[in-house]
């Protein structure tokens, strides 16, 4: 049988873990852990240590696994074990935090500096009032052209489809032009 | 959906080249940062946050430049602005003032122009001035709310003399005098600098400095910016503010020099980035399955 990967990276909330979440076909395993102070817990109830795991099955031999990164720096020795191999990647962005925007775009280069596959910027939570377009997000973290960069909801799997396929296209591409 | 944010994350001459590069119009309202003593959660960075308190300045934007700019407070009218750059005295102005109390500032121009006190340069030149001034000063700032209203735009009275940004980015940048900013945005002077991909587009219309000039013609992904600030016999703080200036306004981009990358490799030890042996008609497999979840 054989097994491909794709990671899913991107700053701390950025809506990683609910990406997977809508789309893999197993609940997700994912190590989240309860966070502690109230001030985070503004944020949300869980943040994901380790990584999220979940599972897309083609069929008896081909299986397709989607690794969330911890979004926390602390946690990002694990970043480089889950890069190994990966067939792409995608980093999400929330969009209506453009405090994250830097961080983000250190963790594409990060990504990038691992392996040379094809990947895409998810520019998520565009449900949100504040949200940044895709468009002001391209200037924002100074993505070039050839790259792309997608509206996404990653609570809606429609969505979250979407952006997988443009990513396999990418893939797609690559490996015609090399 | 306005963009909102601090210029914490995102500084003023970002916000210039956003609005450059995507042509936008509206105006870009500055706010006092409120303290909350609330913690605010970035990850594993803790910091206080802050919210909008009253507006400190705006400056308004058609179509991608800069059309108009004011601080909260300052009296920005033609008069005083004329009268600040010499152009009137202080009794003409006191006079003008006084006649001229319900008269627009377009209306005003023309006035002034017939009667000859003025020439319509005068008036565009110090306009401009006046302008520059505001944005120039508040570029020094870090750490205030802002927010983008794209359907807000300056009332009709004011006389507007459209500015090109690009210009007004290198310049801005030129003026960020704190040598710690710039030492935060470009720690690494060992890293070099290549064009972008369409660096004639970028730099058409662009006034480069004698300075900009010289590190520009060195510009190539072999040599580190300290190497191209040694044959150009400049400091680290002027080679800083030299690529700080043309980064910002997109002109060059920092790259990791060869000799780097594999000093990095090395140091890591890691093995050379392995392609997964993945073939077409998997990814296509891949396709196929996910559009039918
Ligand atoms: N409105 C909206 N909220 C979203 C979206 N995606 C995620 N969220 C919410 O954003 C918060 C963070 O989402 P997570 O999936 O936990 O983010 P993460 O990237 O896994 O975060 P870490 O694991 O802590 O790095 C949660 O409250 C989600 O419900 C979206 O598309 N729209
Ligand atoms: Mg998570």
């Amino acid at each position: 049988m054989q097994t491909v990967k794709m990671v899913i990276t991107g700053p701390f909330s950025a809506g990683k873990t609910e990406f997977i979440r809508s789309i893999s076909e197993i609940e997700v395993v994912s190590t989240e852990q309860n966070i502690s102070t109230d001030a985070e817990k503004k944020e949300k109830e869980q943040t994901t240590v380790a990584m999220d795991f979940g599972r897309i099955t083609v069929d008896d031999d081909l299986v397709l696994y989607l690794f969330g990164t911890p979004g926390q720096r602390r946690f990002d020795f694990m970043w480089e074990i889950l890069a190994e191999g990966m067939l792409g990647f995608v980093v999400m962005v929330d969009s209506a935090k453009p405090e994250t925007f830097r961080e983000a775009k250190s963790i594409l280069e990060t990504f990038r500096a691992y392996a040379p596959t094809p990947y895409v910027v998810a520019a998520n939570k565009q449900d949100h009032p504040d949200a940044w377009s895709a468009d002001d997000l391209r200037i924002a973290l100074r993505i070039e052209e050839g790259v792309k960069l997608l509206p996404c909801v990653a609570k809606d799997k429609e969505s979250v489809k979407g952006v997988l396929l443009e990513l396999l296209y990418s893939i797609l591409e690559e490996m015609d032009a090399g | 959906m306005p963009l909102q944010g601090n210029l914490r994350d995102f500084s003023t001459t970002q916000l210039l080249n956003l609005i450059n590069l995507a042509g936008k119009s509206g105006t870009l309202t500055f706010f006092e940062g409120k303290r909350t003593g609330e913690v605010e959660n970035l990850g594993d960075q803790k910091r206080e946050r802050i919210v909008a308190g009253q507006e400190r300045a705006a400056m308004s934007f058609r179509s991608g430049k800069l059309i108009f700019a004011k601080m909260t407070g300052q009296d920005g009218s033609l008069i005083s602005v004329l009268n600040k750059a010499g152009k009137l005295t202080d009794e003409q102005a006191r006079i003008i003032r006084e006649r001229a109390k319900n008269t627009t500032d377009k209306a005003l121009a023309l006035l002034l122009i017939n009667a000859n006190y003025v020439s319509q340069n005068d008036v565009v030149t110090c306009i401009q001035q006046h302008t520059l001034d505001v944005v120039y000063n508040l570029m020094a700032w870090n750490d205030n709310p802002f927010r983008l209203d794209e359907d807000v735009h300056p009332d009709g009275s004011r006389i507007q003399v459209p500015i090109d940004l690009e210009n007004v980015i290198i310049e801005g940048a030129r003026r960020i005098r704190e040598i710690a900013e710039l030492n935060q945005h470009l720690p690494n002077l060992d890293m070099a600098l290549k064009f972008p991909d369409n660096p004639k587009e970028k730099f058409k219309g662009i006034h480069l400095s004698v300075e900009e000039w010289r590190v520009v013609s060195f510009v190539n992904p072999k040599n580190t910016i300290r190497q191209i600030a040694k044959a150009n016999n400049m400091s680290e703080t002027e080679i800083r503010r030299v690529v700080y200036g043309l980064e910002q306004a997109g002109l060059v981009e920092m790259v990791k020099p060869p000799g780097m990358e594999q000093a990095a490799a090395g140091d890591r030890r890691r093995r050379p980035p392995q392609k997964p042996q993945v073939q077409r008609v998997t990814v296509n497999r891949l396709i196929d399955k996910i559009r039918s979840i």
